[in-house]
């Protein structure tokens, strides 16, 4: 009988090989470029999310219209327009400065001689600093979720909204709101440029320093915090290396610091000595470090499962649970990346480029991550923007609260965006949005900007024709789900009935907003 | 007066002797004494899980901003305090005797708290911190959330919820397909926060608790746009997972109906009256809310409130003043909040603890307040609970930097309620053995 089951399992085994043998030939094809008449309106749209933050029909279907490989380019080659917000000199970067020689020595002085009413006002300095601070903190809140709604370069925002989440940075530990500015702007800079030069740049960005503690770790008493998260978390996953590497790798950090917002190595502080690192000797400093970390083979492993996951779909935690599918795309992307040194274009292009991208099991199955569903919420039903500040707040309370990740993981996404509390503030929050009707009790004034679903009508009516009320129900769920689920044909068909049919416009609000409000909405 | 229950036996420490369980019962000394005081809630559906004493629950009250503890449990025996605290120290002929041998008593506004504690229904731990304190509202929070001196990683009651109560109706069915429970929404979620968002302590990777700031947006808000909306909504959200259970789509439909579910269960709970009649304060508020819920059958395990504004950098104030308002309204809350629960019955299966996240500055500054201090007193709440005044005063002398040195880790706390009030695992679940402090019943 064992003897029987052990053949049986053998057999079985063998079985499952060859399949695996037959399903990577078969896969090879996944990473095949899609045809230009396999490019229509759905795969624009489905593009347009991922790389974006949603589109209008109109625009859905320009994309559609330029055929897959020049709407790739026109998505990564930001197209000439000018931006919605400046940039530059926007924000105070003095609120937080430290104390500069005289006011150390009045501080000083004052400790010493107990000089109660100097401390007291120096503190009071301190705090009122603070409340200054953490109100600039806001308005830079407001700033970018302004920018990611406007931007005439989407991917550029999302790539920007992709690094921050890898090299998670919280205002809760630095308090420091203009660091947190520069560190946006330098993953804007590199949003769509390289990731190797990134990493150099991330372990000399001021915030990050702050954030890791760096700016403690000096020689003799080094501080292994990110030196630990560098690998860890920012490029080669745990399991890849050793505690020595993370010793030896914080010994090469130790001296890199900051004044006022510039990297500064403190040579009295740096450890020069010769260091082990991944089996290899040498003077590493922190440069020295990055660079044998991004020769690691783990690095391109890491990084595009990450990318993958924001870009493409969830992965399972152990890489031999990957779909046959992912795995050939994971493999494809690690050799792209890795050949073309880490540059993100090439990788991006490849991508969005293929059949796989564009599969069954990855359009529409992707959550929304808050920042899609509110942003996308606006760019794509072109709704008036209410109130940065509450939309910041609904997203905050949906689980991502830019500029406040939880830890130096970032955020988990997937599935762990959603519970039955984040549900109704999903829900809740695009209600506001096409209502004005604010989501929390007692400031529930109503902001009176109607929603006017006509110039949205209109696209699709240019887009799929003329036609019945059956007709307008399916273009608008084609347009916002992606699909046209017979469960919601029959109920919002129901509704646009009962209410004056596709040529009303509040029949049409009503319409959207029971759309915002299914489950299916809550996937891109 | 030991602080520590040594007897008190985990899970572990059961198995381990080979000892079985057959029903709820873990039985630590204490326990079974104070469980005379537990009457069945009227409308809960008990189910017996081997070691889960289904009927219990505990109510986090948190008081933000940094509660001045020197203020609040005041050492009116020690020259030294009221040498610190000129201007807003309480003065011996107004405090409420607690224990003439040490010399400690309560502020004066926490005359319902003296009541309840004269009725052996309130604990009080004393100096109770953690090495290494942080001075920093949030750092320090999370701390006190992650029962973590680092202060990362997931919540102490996220924890809790992953590994006790995985499958117990938690409002996102897992329980349903284990067989544990009976409908795949039954008995509400298993942990509920009042509150805009789920604090740090609740946060854990299998359970979410669910938080809603007023049951009355714990809903669609599209129905106030337009009420005949609902019906349509109702069919778009309450529908039964259709195809591949493990798809994103099956996952988003599931979570619908389950907020559908717990969102009518708890609109309906909340919608009653009160058996008593609460302050007019929003812990109040909350508490009563909480009340609702248990008085309903909700099987919730954990309810989380908050009372803010603990932040007395200035005008702090002694016996009156804006400090004595807050420790007024927490008192009086806690009160009502009892006597309501006793009217329903349910006073013996609810558990409440306090905490802040650090106390304040043994000296007032020079605006008439007192600057973020280290170690605070923690208090317990119901029938359950040893009375007293436990542990040991911090020295008012041998100070550290002008701070209180704790004598009492608040993880031996949490072991304490973990390990004997919610029968659970405090190892597992703090990552570390802490002697749990005897929390149950008469000393």
């Amino acid at each position: 009988m064992a003897a029987q089951e052990g053949t049986a399992r053998g057999e079985r085994l063998a079985e499952l090989e060859e399949q695996r043998r037959q399903d990577r030939v078969e896969f090879r094809r996944v990473w095949e470029p899609i045809e230009a008449a396999e490019f229509g309106f759905d795969q624009a749209r489905h593009l347009l999310w991922r790389a974006g933050f949603g589109a209008t029909p109109a625009q859905i279907s320009a994309i559609a219209s330029m055929g897959p490989e020049r709407a790739v380019d026109y998505l990564l080659e930001s197209p000439d327009a000018p931006d919605a917000t400046p940039e530059a000199n926007l924000f105070d970067r003095n609120i937080m400065r430290p104390y500069n020689e005289e006011e150390r020595r009045m501080a000083a002085q004052a400790r010493s001689a107990r000089d109660e009413d100097t401390l007291a006002r120096l503190r009071a300095m301190r705090q009122q600093a603070q409340v200054e601070d953490r109100r600039q903190m806001r308005d830079i809140q407001r700033w970018w979720l302004k920018r990611m709604i406007e931007t005439p370069r989407p991917l550029e925002e999302k790539m920007t909204l992709f690094w921050h989440g890898h090299f998670a940075t919280s205002y809760r530990t630095i308090e420091d709101s203009y660091h947190m500015f520069l560190q946006n702007q330098r993953f804007r800079k590199h949003a769509l440029g390289n990731y190797g030069e990134l990493l150099h740049e991330i372990i000399k960005d001021p915030a990050m320093l702050a954030y890791l503690d760096n700016n403690d770790s000096r020689k003799g008493r080094p501080n292994e915090n990110l030196a630990r998260e560098l690998m860890e978390l920012f490029s080669m996953g745990v399991g890849n290396y050793s505690e020595s590497d993370i010793k030896e790798g914080a010994r090469a950090l130790t001296g890199y610091t900051f004044r006022d917002d510039e990297f500064v190595l403190d040579r009295e502080n740096h450890d020069d000595g010769r260091k082990r690192i991944f089996g290899r000797s040498g003077e590493f400093d922190g440069d020295g470090f990055v660079t044998a970390i991004l020769a690691q083979r783990a690095t391109g492993v890491y990084m595009t499962r990450k990318l993958y996951a924001f870009f493409v779909g969830d992965l399972p935690e152990d890489p031999r649970d990957d779909s046959p599918a992912a795995g050939s795309a994971l493999d494809n992307m690690r050799t792209t990346f890795v050949r073309k040194r880490y540059d993100m274009k090439p990788l991006l292009r490849e991508l969005f480029l293929s059949r796989h991208f564009y599969s069954d099991g990855v359009i529409g199955q992707r959550i929304k991550s808050p920042a899609e569903l509110v942003v996308g919420g606006v760019r794509e039903l072109r709704t008036p923007v209410r109130e940065l500040a509450a939309l910041l707040d609904a997203m905050a309370l949906m689980g991502q609260n830019l500029f406040f990740p939880p830890s130096v993981a970032g955020w988990s996404g997937g599935r762990t965006w959603i519970n039955t509390s984040t549900m109704f503030v999903r829900q809740n929050t695009l209600a506001f949005l096409l209502t004005g009707r604010r989501p929390s009790g007692p400031d529930a004034l109503a902001d009176v900007q109607q929603y006017e679903p006509d110039p949205i009508m209109a696209e699709l009516r240019a887009v799929f024709g003329e036609g019945d009320d059956e007709h307008a129900v399916r273009s608008v769920l084609r347009y916002t789900l992606g699909r046209t689920p017979p469960h919601a044909m029959e109920a919002l068909l129901d509704v646009l009935r009962r209410r004056g049919g596709a040529r009303d416009g509040e029949a049409l609000r009503d319409m959207l907003l029971l759309v915002a409000a299914m489950p299916e909405y809550q996937l891109c | 007066m030991d602080l520590h229950d040594s007897k008190a036996y985990t899970r572990r420490a059961f198995l381990g002797r080979g000892v079985m369980l057959a029903s709820a019962s873990i039985a630590a000394p204490g326990f079974v004494q104070s469980a005379a005081w537990g009457l069945p809630s009227p409308g809960a559906l008990l189910t017996s899980l081997a070691g889960v004493p289904e009927d219990r629950a505990l109510v986090v009250v948190q008081l933000s901003g940094g509660n001045d503890g020197l203020n609040t449990v005041v050492p009116y025996g020690m020259d030294e305090y009221y040498r610190a605290r000129r201007a807003i120290g309480i003065s011996k002929d107004r405090v409420l005797q607690l224990d003439a041998r040490q010399g400690l008593g309560l502020h004066p506004s926490l005359a319902p708290m003296k009541e309840m504690y004269d009725a052996g229904m309130c604990s009080v731990f004393q100096g109770v911190g953690y090495p290494n304190p942080n001075r920093s509202h949030f750092k320090s929070m999370d701390i006190w959330h992650t029962a973590d001196t680092s202060g990362t990683g997931d919540g102490w009651i996220g924890r809790y919820l992953d590994n006790e109560c995985v499958g117990f109706g938690k409002g996102e069915s897992g329980g349903f397909e284990k067989g544990l429970v009976e409908s795949p929404t039954d008995g509400g979620p298993p942990a509920i926060s009042i509150g805009r968002d789920t604090p740090l302590a609740m946060q854990g990777r299998k359970i979410n608790p669910v938080s809603f700031e007023s049951a009355d947006v714990f809903r669609w808000l599209g129905e106030d746009h337009d009420r005949t909306l609902k019906g349509d909504y109702d069919q778009l959200n309450r529908r039964e997972t259709q195809g591949a259970a493990t798809s994103n789509e099956a996952f988003l439909t599931k979570t619908a109906l389950d907020a559908q579910v717990s969102s009518d269960m708890i609109r309906k709970a909340v919608a009653t009256q009160p058996l008593v009649r609460y302050p007019g304060n929003d812990l109040a508020r909350q508490l009563a809310m909480i009340a609702q819920m248990i008085r309903a059958g909700l099987k919730t395990r954990i309810y989380y409130a908050t009372l803010g504004g603990f932040d007395t950098h200035a005008g702090q104030g002694g016996t009156n003043g804006r400090h004595a308002q807050l420790l007024g309204q927490m008192a009086s809350s806690i009160k009502a909040f009892y006597e309501d629960l006793k009217e329903q019955g349910n006073d013996g299966r609810v558990m409440t603890l306090t905490f802040s996240e650090f106390g304040r500055r043994v000296s007032q500054n020079a605006s008439g307040g007192t600057d973020h201090g280290t170690a605070a007193p923690m208090f317990l709440f119901g029938p359950m609970v040893r009375p007293g005044v436990h542990g040991t005063h911090p020295s008012m002398n041998d100070l550290d930097g002008g701070d209180l040195k704790h004598t009492l880790d608040f993880r031996h706390v949490y072991a304490g309620v973990l390990d004997t009030w919610m029968g659970a695992d405090s190892e597992a679940i703090l990552s570390r053995r802490y002697r749990p402090a005897l929390v149950l019943g008469k000393s």
